[in-house]
């Protein structure tokens, strides 16, 4: 059983919890994710590890479905049954000289720790974080402590650049030496962002996001296609270089099981409202 | 047989084959010869007394034969349900020569049947000698190795990365031909003699190698799950499937379930499940069990097929259409799995293996109708935590390298089962484990 320490909504239908988990905080590194499995009946789920703190790990996650759903249901002292990790492998950190975290949405929660890792490793790191309003931005505090330079941008302009993060991105590029790029955010976000970086040569990293089971190399559920090449996500990234991703194939194949879903998210639901007991009561 | 009827169980995953009563037991027992040299025992990878636990069946003596039989295997309900025992004990039989060979496996399941439902004895464990062992991975051959560890008085710590025990006996094994409360209750006895099971622990990741290699000993039992693809177009459409996937959701995590249980798995009404071992027929029968028609396409003969007998019949009988000398060259689709293109194959000169050689026929291209395929091609050894360790020897094919005992290039490191042979069989696995506990136990007596 794993505790979780603490449970708060930091944005609309944004999660940030702290869970107990010493073999997973005391081994991770920027860039690795864990998984958790809520119950016996739950689903084996994939989160970036966002912070380490002692033996606790920090983990944000947006409720799109009935698991992160029911997850945000849970509160501070409730345990899940299971916690794996660090998996995959860590963000190549090195002093590449100025580098840029760019997080999109519920990604921005991975991009701290890799600044972290960045600066620590000698690196002039700037942030470009993006949401769909201000409301919905997250870790923009943290953010501004841990990088050189933040830049903020709303899709509706409530904060910050009115735009998305990919201007943002051109624009520096367009005047000054970025050395390597990180995009991390939902696929789409990351793929456009990816191709921004493409015409300046920068040396750019994706955080692949498809279906897992075990993440520990045995399925195959989690196979992308980089530069040709079968790769499984879980064990041989799940960063990889930008420029070389099949965005098509991953987007296709993130929606193997969404009719299924879809029906899981209503089944919890409903299910919610007749019991009363938010998701606590497991029946 | 003592099987459920074809039509009944492909509805339900309880399990199929129903085993011996005490009459049947005693009466198959009474046949055996209690040859003075048994040729049996030489056929079992673990050397189990045959003819004395046997002789203790045929006298009605349960408890002394389960005793018995767990001097050399502490997991007769696994053995004895899917061992390929024509291959094994029962293929040497002396009574195979003339007549049918005694029915060594259903015994042996019959025997730890018995006393799992009659409360179980555990062999004797000896005294804390204060040594500390790793075992890595809880299949087969890491549980063996812990139950002998265990029993010579060591402290022995199991690292298993999933969140439950078994290895391939729990995420790959379906149901209904190894029901999961056999292997837990067998594995718990493990635990009973004193061997601790820490889940949730990817050794490499959650436990450094560094770390792993501060044991007085350690025996990597990783396995062979990592499943190879064809490399044929259309490999990554959604509704292609490694069977270790599709196992595992229906195994592990309950997908049939769907939505009691959180993991999905898509039902298709027409699929085609690729090879011809006990895989192949394992995902097949899941897949006729969640309501689709199946065909198994295989490209050699129906003869070369390597799975067990038992299971080519019953997923014979469950209504698999088998489709030999057959091979996959494409898989068509768009957002989903539309067909398989395959070529016939015919069987010309004999290989280095002494087996028929498949080479396609020209012309004899189809394309087969089915809205899933599920890849059962083999798997080979799990290289994360082996290429994390500086110095391990690996031969070709990513196995680990071992000696006689089971010793790896690393003095106090041991390796057996799937992560040491590539993918070989439960009993092997076992067997090679037996050994390097024996290794191991020696090693640190010595020491
Ligand atoms: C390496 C990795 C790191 C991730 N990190 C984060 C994170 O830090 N924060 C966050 O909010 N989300 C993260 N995700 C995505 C998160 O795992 C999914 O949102 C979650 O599994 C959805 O489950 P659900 O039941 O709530 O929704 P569902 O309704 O089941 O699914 C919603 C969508 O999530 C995806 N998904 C479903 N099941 C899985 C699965 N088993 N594995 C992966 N994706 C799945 C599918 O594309 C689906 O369309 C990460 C995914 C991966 C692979
Ligand atoms: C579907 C299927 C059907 C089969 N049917 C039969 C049959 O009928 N008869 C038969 O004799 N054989 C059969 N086999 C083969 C047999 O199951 C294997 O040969 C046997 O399980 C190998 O045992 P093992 O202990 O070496 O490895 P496994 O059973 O593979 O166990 C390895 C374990 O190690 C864990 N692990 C891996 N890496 C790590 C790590 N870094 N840290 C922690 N844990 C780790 C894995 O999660 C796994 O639990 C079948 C195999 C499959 C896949
Ligand atoms: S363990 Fe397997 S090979 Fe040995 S006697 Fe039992 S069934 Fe036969
Ligand atoms: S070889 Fe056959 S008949 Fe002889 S002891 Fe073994 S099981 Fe009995
Ligand atoms: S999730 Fe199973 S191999 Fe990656």
């Amino acid at each position: 059983m794993y505790t979780i320490n603490t449970a708060t909504e930091i944005a609309d239908k944004i999660f940030e919890f702290w869970i107990d988990a010493p073999q997973v905080a005391r081994n991770a590194r920027a860039g690795q994710f864990l998984i958790l499995r809520i119950d016996e009946k739950g689903e084996r789920v994939p989160l970036t590890i966002s912070a380490v703190d002692g033996d606790a790990v920090r983990v944000v996650f947006m409720a799109v479905g009935k698991t992160t759903e029911h997850l945000a249901t849970l509160q501070a002292g409730d345990t899940l049954a299971d916690v794996v990790g660090p998996l995959g492998k860590p963000s190549e950190i090195r002093e590449y000289g100025t580098c840029c975290l760019v997080g999109g949405g519920a990604g921005i929660a991975c991009t701290p720790i890799i600044a972290r890792e960045l600066k620590a490793a000698g690196n002039h790191v700037i942030g470009i974080i993006g949401s769909r309003n201000a409301d919905l931005l997250i870790l923009e505090d943290e953010m501004r402590e841990v990088c050189d330079e933040l830049f903020i941008t709303t899709d509706d302009g409530s904060k910050g650049f009115h735009g998305y993060a990919a201007d943002v991105l051109k624009r520096e590029l367009d005047h000054r030496t970025i050395d390597a790029v990180w995009i991390i955010g939902p696929a789409i976000m990351m793929k456009v962002t990816s191709a921004a970086t493409l015409p300046y040569g920068v040396k750019t990293f994706v955080s692949l996001n498809p279906i897992m089971v075990d993440g520990t190399g045995m399925c195959g559920s989690c196979r992308v296609t980089v530069g040709g090449e079968t790769k499984f996500a879980c064990v041989d990234g799940p960063e990889f270089d930008a420029h070389q991703v099949d965005f098509a194939e991953l987007m296709q194949r993130q929606r193997i099981y969404t009719d299924q879903e879809k029906l899981a998210a209503e089944k919890f639901a409903e299910h919610v409202c007749r019991c009363g007991e938010g998701g606590h009561c497991h029946e | 047989m003592s099987d459920r009827p074809a039509a009944t169980r492909v509805h339900d995953f309880a399990e199929v084959d129903q085993g011996l009563t005490a009459e049947e037991a005693i009466a198959e027992a009474a046949r055996c010869l209690q040859c003075k040299k048994p040729l049996c025992v030489g056929g079992c990878p673990v050397c189990i007394d045959i003819p004395a636990f046997i002789a203790e069946v045929a006298e009605g003596n349960f408890a002394e034969a389960a005793r018995l039989v767990k001097e050399q295997n502490m997991l007769p309900a696994i053995c004895g349900r899917v061992c390929p025992q024509e291959t094994q004990c029962e293929g040497v039989c002396i009574l195979g020569k003339k007549e049918t060979p005694i029915r060594i496996g259903a015994l042996e399941r019959f025997v730890a049947d018995w006393e799992r439902e009659s409360g179980a004895t555990l062999p004797e464990v000896a005294a804390p000698t204060g040594r500390r062992v790793a075992v890595v991975g809880s299949g087969p051959a890491g549980i063996t190795a812990a139950a002998d560890l265990a029993r010579a008085g060591h402290a022995v710590t199991v690292y298993e990365s999933l969140h439950e025990a078994g290895g391939v006996l729990t995420y790959g094994i379906p149901s209904f031909r190894m029901p999961k409360d056999v292997v837990k209750a067998e594995i718990e006895q493990v635990v009973r003699m004193g061997a601790e099971i820490k889940k949730n622990y990817l050794v490499g990741r959650s436990l450094p190698a560094e770390e792993l290699l501060a044991y007085d000993a350690v025996f990597l039992a990783t396995g062979a799950g990592l499943p190879s693809f064809m490399g044929i177009p259309g490999e990554n459409l959604p509704g292609v499937y490694s069977a270790n996937e599709f196992l595992t959701r229906v195994n592990l995590m309950h997908a049939e379930k769907f939505p009691a249980f959180d993991t999905p798995v898509k039902h298709a009404a027409r699929v085609a499940v690729i090879g011809g071992g006990n895989v192949a027929m394992d995902a097949a029968r899941v897949a006729r069990r969640l309501g689709a028609k199946v065909f198994l396409i295989y490209r050699r003969r129906e003869e070369d097929m390597p799975a067990r007998l038992a299971e080519v019949h019953h997923a014979k009988e469950e209504g698999i259409e088998f489709l030999t000398c057959t091979n996959p060259v494409g898989i068509i689709g768009d957002a989903a799995v539309t067909g398989l293109e395959c070529v016939k194959m015919s069987m010309c000169s004999l290989d280095a293996s002494g087996r028929p050689s498949p080479e396609p026929e020209t012309g004899s291209e189809f394309t087969l109708d089915v809205d899933m395929v599920i890849q059962a091609i083999g798997t080979s050894p799990n290289p994360l935590l082996v290429s994390l360790i500086p110095g391990l020897e690996r031969g070709r094919k990513g196995n680990v390298v071992v000696d006689e005992d089971g010793r790896t290039s690393i003095p106090h490191v041991f390796a057996g089962g799937d992560i040491a042979t590539g993918a070989a069989t439960v009993i092997e696995a076992m067997g090679s484990a037996k050994k390097a506990a024996a290794g191991i136990n020696r090693m640190l007596r010595e020491a």
